[in-house]
């Protein structure tokens, strides 16, 4: 274009009549006018529930509400650790999203390196099967997939929810195309050097594939960590219940003390959370690099 | 041990056992917990289950039900009418609150954790605190709306407003994912288009709108097929705070799915609506990439 090369020599002079154009009314940004108050109503609802947290089931019952509690009442997160097993959600927790991470890292790894590199019979057709179940909602297969883990026997037990969640096809199409940008010389030369496929695998791949291994195992997580409608389907006994589906049960049964409801609700989200603010930037690389590549 | 040359030898080497062997795990994997429901789940659609005795055939009686049920069709209206409000308003909002946040500002930090921090609390956590917001005795929102003079309202126990609220409250949890997606494609717009477009004397308006908004549409169309999908596969929030009350107003698909098959024991209806469900999803969705593509590539 020949106004490209004008427009660039004509730069530094419209850079400087900008500030004249348009002149500045505030000595800050207007935009603090928006994000203010989108901050608050972000916060709100969280700063809320710890604040009824803290306070008397009587300050929590009254109208209009009590906004700073007499005194800070942390009985109630006592009280609400001891009237459900909320020690048993947390590990029934942190059981099913560690073996669903462990579970999704090795086994979509695997085959996500054999669809990249290997040329095997079928391999076509396989990909094309699997494509078919990541584009069902999981709610087709609920009752089947509950029926075959009550033939394995494993209803009401942290093993149901962990074993149909081993391997999800989505981490398999991640890693695939995330293998398929690796340089392949380099699995070649281990080759040629005599290691085996097994050996590239895990001496050569693995180690180069960190990042998206990570992002896999973040959303992974995330999405166990904050599962509902699997474990509610599955299980009953609140001792082999996780975390979302506790907490739902420790609502049933208080329905309207909201000090308490609020204490195990606040109590509930404090892994997640503090997990998140210490990993922030990869959280949201995560999700930012999933979606896209969705 | 085998002779390096032996046929055996080779055939353990080669790519077919080798690709085999490596796919092995998740094949079984995903074809006990994925293939095999798909197809058990279509036939199932065609007979009457209730999870206990032996199953019998019923041929097309569930998909005829289905048409003539008047707590699906409008378990079907309130998903459609909840989609349609949801999409548009985390999708404009989200791209809105991303245009703010992608810029130098003091406590900008501040403000993207403040938009962030929902997406990790829990559809179940979102729900019951929700509830207390809404509560219309002693919530805070009413207390609020007292303040500026305006009537108490019944929200979540309203079957005008329960609806709407739940719409909120996802659009509260789902907000930050959004943002994040926008952010991400803001930042890959290259700065020479924008320093171009204003050098071309482009307000902020009309750069926002023929340079940002074309580079955004990949992102803009991933948002609307996402957001789409999981709007109509609602159920969480719903289970937790309104059980699809009151009088029914927020039966939503799913979960009038889960109480066919799980409490009331009617399996196989309940797989007839998975069918129906999976079905408009995969319409909508390739309507949607369709008229997205034309959008994306007759444009540009």
């Amino acid at each position: 274009m020949e106004s490209g090369a004008l427009i660039r020599a004509d730069r530094p002079l419209d850079l400087e009549a900008v500030p004249e154009r348009r002149p500045r009314r505030w000595p800050f940004s207007p935009w603090h006018f928006f994000l203010i108050p989108l901050a608050l109503m972000m916060l709100m609802p969280l700063v809320w529930s710890v604040v009824t947290s803290l306070e008397t089931s009587s300050e929590a019952q009254r109208f209009p509400p009590v906004l700073i509690p007499s005194a800070l009442h942390f009985s109630n997160y006592v009280d609400a650790w001891n009237s459900l097993p909320f020690a048993h959600f947390f590990l029934n927790s942190f059981l099913y999203s560690l073996a669903t991470v462990a579970g999704n890292l090795l086994f979509c790894s695997l085959a996500a390196y054999a669809f990249a590199r290997l040329r095997f019979i079928g391999s076509n057709l396989l990909f094309v099967l699997l494509l078919v179940t990541l584009m069902v909602p999981f709610q087709v297969v609920l009752i089947p997939t509950f029926l075959i883990v009550r033939n394995l026997g494993l209803i009401d037990s942290v093993g149901g929810l962990i074993v149909p969640n081993l391997c999800g096809v989505f981490g398999i199409f991640l890693l695939r195309q995330f293998f398929q940008s690796l340089p392949v010389e380099l699995e070649e030369a281990a080759r040629i050097d005599g290691a085996s496929r097994l050996g590239v695998f895990f001496k050569i791949v693995l180690p180069l594939s960190a990042p998206v291994l990570a992002t896999l195992a973040i959303i992974q997580f995330m999405w166990s960590w904050n599962d509902f409608l699997w474990p509610l389907i599955i299980i009953t006994t609140p001792e082999h219940s996780p975390l979302q589906l506790g907490l739902s049960m420790f609502q049933g049964t208080h329905v309207t003390q909201w000090n308490l409801l609020m204490a195990g609700t606040v109590m509930s989200q404090i892994p997640m959370l503090a997990v998140f603010l210490l990993a922030q930037r990869w959280f949201i690389q995560s999700i930012a690099y999933t979606g896209i590549k969705q | 041990m085998l002779a390096p040359g032996s046929t055996a030898r080779r055939a353990l080497g080669s790519d077919h056992v080798a690709g085999w062997l490596f796919v092995a795990p998740a094949v079984v994997l995903i074809g006990i917990f994925g293939l095999v429901p798909i197809v058990w789940s279509a036939i199932m659609s065609f007979q009457a289950n209730d999870l206990v005795s032996a199953p019998s055939w019923v041929g097309l009686a569930n998909y005829q039900a289905l048409v003539k049920d008047p707590v699906f069709m409008a378990s079907v209206r309130h998903t459609l009418v909840y989609t349609l409000l949801f999409v548009p308003l985390s999708v404009a909002g989200s791209l809105l609150v991303a245009w703010a946040l992608n810029r130098k500002l003091r406590g900008v930090r501040f403000y993207r954790l403040a938009v962030f921090v929902p997406v990790v609390t829990s559809t179940v956590a979102t729900g019951i605190i929700f509830m207390w917001l809404l509560d219309p005795v002693f919530g805070l929102v009413n207390y609020f709306l007292s303040l500026v003079g305006l009537p108490e309202q019944g929200f979540l126990q309203d079957t005008n407003q329960a609806l709407v609220c739940i719409v909120f409250m996802t659009v509260w949890g789902w907000l930050g994912f959004d943002v994040i997606i926008y952010l991400a494609a803001l930042q890959g717009i290259p700065q020479e288009l924008m320093e171009a477009a204003q050098i071309d004397g482009a307000g902020t308006w009309s750069s926002f709108r023929n340079v940002v908004l074309p580079f955004l549409r990949p992102a803009t169309l991933f948002l609307i097929v996402w957001s789409t999908i999981s709007a109509l596969q609602l159920f969480d929030e719903i289970y937790v705070t309104t059980r699809g009350g009151p009088l029914g107003s927020t039966t939503v698909i799913v979960y009038y799915l889960y109480q066919q098959a799980f409490q009331f024991f009617n399996a196989g209806y309940g797989a007839a609506i998975a069918y129906v469900l999976f079905l408009a999803i995969l319409l909508i969705t390739i309507l949607q990439l369709k008229l997205g593509a034309q959008r994306v590539y007759g444009k540009s």
